[in-house]
């Protein structure tokens, strides 16, 4: 029999139920005629709390909660990748045919996967083998380009042995693959569903170090910045800095395998033209649709905001899900400041003691529990499987010393600092090299050592001290202005502004420019500090800078982000060339 | 029939709360009747077993404990919807202030609205041409966009907005069905007065449906204006296929009345004083803009706000900025050079101009054009600071020349005139013309092929122009979304 309770106050997302329920934390609950989702946030012995994923309007004192027994906890089998799911994983597809309408009504009960559609399913185990928690039974081709591996659940101790298994054949996710006995002698049937409750983070065995970079095809980031598979980033900046642009830049172009972009409080069109898109978009690895790859969650900011907390977790869950079939997922969180605000407005309606800026003093523990279930994983199957995320935070007044900001540079190794005058002069991506940080780049080391060039990690750190040598240098510039610095400091000026134009600067919607392989990007720095090295010859002989501006060669080079193709690296060595006749000019003109 | 309460239990501000009710719900409407005469509408805001806190649109003025009769009314707040709005005006709830009669409809909305599901959405992508350079050229409306006026106290929002309902409304095809929802939230009386008489003066009168809450009205009451203005735009939208603008002004007044109330609630406030869902309520009344997929109506929202203390930092314009699709800043330098509109493009944005312009909308040199041009206004920025370190003088040729165009740019490209309405192909070949001031060289986010088609240096610019505006009333004459001569 399930516990049942009555309303007694209603406010806003918080209703309250009198007396001793005898609900459980966590517990998901139904409440009222029109049986919105809701969860348990406190018990006492005479008052339960709960917050409701959906608009209380219209309900009133005296109407039924009705327990369901189970943690809020999401459905996983074959169907969640090319669909889109709201916050508590609802397809919206689904919502809008049962509504009948373009709003999202209140109440509706949908299930979260399709349970009629069949699933091409290739068994991997035959009556008699002995199995534990975690190893894969069957595949299922769940899109074209992910294959869905089902998995024994977590929760089953020891070893089971198959009783019986059916053989190759099309399933739904609710028909019996096969029986196991377990360990106490009892007997389980087993489908391709499990379920996991959102909060808890899935079982592995262990932790790897980070020593795999998560390719993104953005130069800012992969050389300047990266960020390893199962690692953490974080992305503040004010309101048009591009915080959205660049998400969708690495849910576009990393090689992770799977993608979950959780849009959590961002805007409706946003969602839409991440689906759009990403259903006409073909994957560069494997030629299939970005959709086939992606999950989309989203809880639009008009959208009820307990839900709002819910989705990053169901994120994650899904995104972990993944990770046990040995999948590299990485997860999109835009944007974390939204939950945060979630977090707040719950936490105000409960009359909780306030910390800085309203916020929860929790929310420091929430954040970390958030991002430490990143991580490359061994898991219990033998597989290895990460879990990156990338969360989009929005300070306030574009002030990154508020608390989200804050709490979060404490719990993530990456940091892309996005700035507002960069944005203001349309430099984009504007990740400011001077606030941002890897803290991979060491751990990293060695695997551009091995597959891009030995001199990768060196030609990086030489970009980034002439960037710093221009940062100094412009604080002069700007009190007496560039002509009167020696020939030596123009020249760094001059290769600082081809770095910042011709490297930095990425165009997301040149076809070329929009991701660019390692091995461009280390062509490209190696093009740059040839030109620095001639250049430099050049000026200790005496020849003045403003003679090498002469030639075009600057601007060359610039360009080469445009005019050099990712599939032609072998253009490259014209450039050397073209440095070479640009060397031998100046030397003639001025012999 | 409903049961009617006498008497208060307790009026605080705003709020009152009434003891012993039962079968009340979370955001139910009540009507109350003080001294057996006056009446009052309310919203439930918080309830428990047998008691409800209200929340009274026009003001608890006049009310005791005794005095007032409550009636639940059983239903949340609803406007009665009919096409026949348009050409009316309303007061902050809805209600008709001009003796017209009232709107007979048996078609009822809840005014909070239903989030729009984005799996029905339809990704924005026409562009509205307004007829300014600054906005065409640079940080375009997109129909179905939200896309909000930053300004300060003083400055000609007013004008810029009605500048663009007159010139957007003429443009688009005759067969589409224009009209305009104009929310007025705390502004003054001549500004309402400004802005009814615009649209008398441009003919477009019948197509607006008017809201008016204005600075000495009930301040609850604006906290449901734009909620029933957008209730009624989302009608005319997607159930009569209009294309709806949607003018919010002041959404400055709505945070603040949000505010106010939330302090007499006693709610533990986030920042400046405001309520910690400050976020979410405008989320809720930004994010009803949009287009549904196989509808053929649109509502595009036009939010003005004042930046107190011209500052874009403060949590109104900030959060705004979160949730609109971009944002058209006004500058009080520029206001002060006598440029109008004063538009500060480089904080400006529209995030939707990416998809709705270049090859097939506007022209293929559109981006890259605007991409340039902004990049330069910046770098003009960095030659007047050091010119105001070292002297003009002393500046490098090619900072002087950056000087130039900066002032050209201000002039030319930014201002124009109050009646000036200029097509897409005349902006963006004065973009153009303007980058011809610089040399080649500097122009660096313009792809080759395109630079090499439309760029001209200045010396041959005169009859350049000539040439290429003839060709750009050719082109006028051939788009059918160029605004058409007047009528």
């Amino acid at each position: 029999m399930l516990n049942t309770g009555t309303i007694y106050g209603i406010n806003g997302p918080v209703i309250y139920l009198k007396g001793n329920t005898g609900f459980r934390m966590s517990e998901m609950v139904h409440v009222g005629k029109e049986k919105l989702v809701g969860e348990v946030i406190s018990l006492d012995k005479d008052l339960t709390t709960i917050q409701v994923y959906e608009e209380t309007t219209g309900l009133r004192p005296g109407e039924e909660v009705v327990a369901t027994g189970d943690a809020v906890s999401v459905t996983l089998a074959p169907g969640i990748l090319n669909n889109i799911f709201d916050g508590i994983e609802r397809p919206l597809e689904r919502i809008a045919e049962t509504s009948g309408g373009a709003f999202i009504t209140r109440g509706v009960s949908v299930d979260s996967l399709d349970r009629s559609k069949k699933w091409e399913t290739h068994m991997l185990v035959k009556a008699g083998d002995v199995l534990r928690a975690g190893d894969i039974i069957a595949e299922v081709p769940e899109t074209r380009a992910i294959t869905h591996k089902c998995m024994i659940p977590p929760d089953i101790e020891g070893e089971a042995q198959v009783l019986s298994a059916v053989s190759d054949g099309s399933y739904t996710i609710e028909e019996t693959l096969l029986t196991l006995e377990l360990i106490d002698g009892s007997k389980r049937d087993l489908t391709m569903t499990q379920k996991w409750p959102i909060r808890i983070p899935r079982p592995t065995h262990h932790r790897f170090p980070a020593s795999v970079p998560l390719v993104t095809g953005q130069r800012i980031i992969d050389t300047m910045f990266p960020i390893a598979k199962g690692g953490t980033a974080a992305i503040p900046g004010g309101f048009g800095t591009g915080k959205t642009m660049t998400q969708h830049q690495i849910a576009k172009w990393s090689d992770a395998d799977i993608i979950i972009y959780i849009g959590c409080g961002e805007r409706g069109n946003e969602m839409t033209q991440v689906l759009e898109e990403f259903s006409e978009l073909v994957d560069p690895k494997t030629g299939n649709p970005l959709m086939d790859r992606t999950t989309l969650i989203a809880n639009t900011s008009n959208m009820p905001v307990a839900a709002r907390e819910a989705s990053i977790y169901t994120g994650l869950t899904l995104a972990e899900y993944y990770r046990d079939m040995g999948y590299d997922v990485a997860i999109m969180a835009d944007s974390t400041s939204r939950w945060a605000e979630a977090l707040r407005e719950l936490s105000g309606r409960l009359e909780e003691m306030p910390a800085e800026e309203g916020f929860p003093a929790y929310l420091a523990s929430r954040l970390s529990a958030f991002y430490e279930r990143a991580g490359m994983m061994h898991n219990l199957n033998g597989t290895d499987g990460s879990v990156s995320i990338i969360g989009a935070v929005s300070p306030q007044g574009g002030d990154f010393s508020e608390p989200v900001t804050q709490n979060t540079k404490r719990f993530v190794r990456c940091f892309w600092g996005l700035d507002k005058s960069l944005a203001y002069a349309r430099h984009f991506p504007a990740i400011h090299w001077l606030t941002s940080y890897s803290e991979y780049l060491t751990d990293l080391g060695s695997w551009y050592q091995d597959n891009v060039s030995p001199k990768f990690v060196d030609y990086r750190n030489r970009l980034m001290a002439l960037l710093n040598q221009e940062s100094s240098l412009m604080e002069i510039v700007k009190l007496i202005g560039s002509d009167v610095l020696p020939d030596d400091q123009k020249l760094i000026l001059e290769i600082a502004r081809v770095i910042r134009l011709g490297f930095l600067q990425q165009n997301a919607f040149h076809k070329d420019d929009t991701c660019v392989s390692m091995q461009k990007q280390f062509l490209m720095m190696d093009t740059i500090l040839y030109l620095y090295k001639q250049s430099r010859a050049l000026v200790t002989m005496g020849h003045p800078m403003s003679v090498l501006k002469e030639e075009n060669i600057f601007e060359r080079v610039i360009a080469i982000k445009y005019d050099v193709p990712n599939n032609q690296p072998e253009l490259f060595k014209q450039y050397r060339r073209d440095i070479d006749a640009f060397y031998q000019r100046v030397l003639e003109k001025n012999a | 029939m409903s049961i009617e309460y006498l008497g208060l239990s307790n009026i605080n501000g705003p709020l009152i709360a009434l003891e012993g009710v039962s079968d009340a719900f979370f955001d139910e409407i009540v009507e109350f009747v003080v001294d057996g005469k006056e009446r009052k509408l309310g919203r439930i805001v918080e309830v428990y077993e047998d008691k409800a806190i209200i929340q009274v649109f026009e003001g608890t003025t006049n009310m005791s404990l005794k005095n007032t009769h409550t009636r639940l009314t059983g239903h949340p707040m609803e406007i009665a919807l009919s096409p026949d709005m348009l050409g009316r005006t309303f007061n902050g709830i809805g209600q008709p202030i001009d003796d017209l009669g009232p709107i007979t409809s048996n078609l009822k909305r809840d005014v909070n609205g239903l989030p729009l599901n984005p799996v029905r959405r339809e990704y924005p992508r026409n562009y509205i041409s307004t007829g300014i350079s600054a906005i065409d050229g640079l940080t375009t409306l997109i129909r179905g966009q939200k896309l909000p006026i930053f300004s300060g106290n003083g400055l000609p929002h007013d004008q810029l907005a009605a500048q663009i309902v007159k010139q957007a409304s003429l443009g688009g095809d005759s067969d589409e069905e224009f009209a305009i929802v104009f929310a007025a939230m705390g502004v003054k009386h001549d500004v309402a007065d400004f802005f009814i008489r615009t649209f008398e003066e441009s003919g477009v009168a019948d197509h607006v449906a008017m809201f008016l809450n204005l600075a000495n009205d009930p301040v609850v009451e604006r906290l449901i204006t734009p909620k029933v203005a957008l209730t009624v735009a989302e009608y005319l939208a997607f159930e009569q296929n209009k294309h709806i603008l949607v003018i919010l002004t002041d959404m400055t007044s709505f945070a603040e009345a949000m505010r106010e109330v939330s302090s007499s609630k006693g709610e533990i406030p986030s920042r400046k004083g405001f309520p910690g869902y400050l976020y979410s309520e405008l989320a809720t009344i930004y994010e009803r803009a949009g287009i549904v997929e196989g509808i053929n109506g649109s509502v595009t929202q036009l939010p003005i706000l004042t930046m107190p203390n011209d500052d874009i930092t403060h949590p109104i314009p900030d959060l705004t900025g979160y949730i609109t699709e971009g944002q058209i800043v006004l500058d009080r330098n520029l206001h002060g050079q006598s440029i109008y509109p004063p538009i500060s493009i480089l904080p400006s944005l529209s995030r939707l101009m990416k998809d709705g312009i270049g090859a097939g909308y506007t022209r293929e040199d559109h981006q890259d054009l605007a991409n340039q041009l902004f990049s330069a206004y910046a770098k003009v920025g960095d030659a007047r600071n050091l010119a105001s370190v070292i002297g003009e003088d002393e500046l490098s040729p090619i900072d002087k020349q950056y000087l130039a165009f900066g002032k050209e740019f201000e002039e030319r490209y930014i201002g124009q005139g109050v009646e000036e309405n200029r097509t897409i192909f005349e902006t963006l070949d004065l973009g153009w013309e303007l980058l011809g001031l610089l040399p080649k060289e500097e122009l660096d986010r313009v792809d080759t092929k395109i630079l090499d088609k439309y760029y001209h240096s200045a010396e041959t610019a005169n009859q350049i122009t000539a040439t290429s505006s003839l060709g750009s009333i050719a082109n006028a004459n051939l788009d059918k979304a160029a605004p058409k001569e007047d009528k």
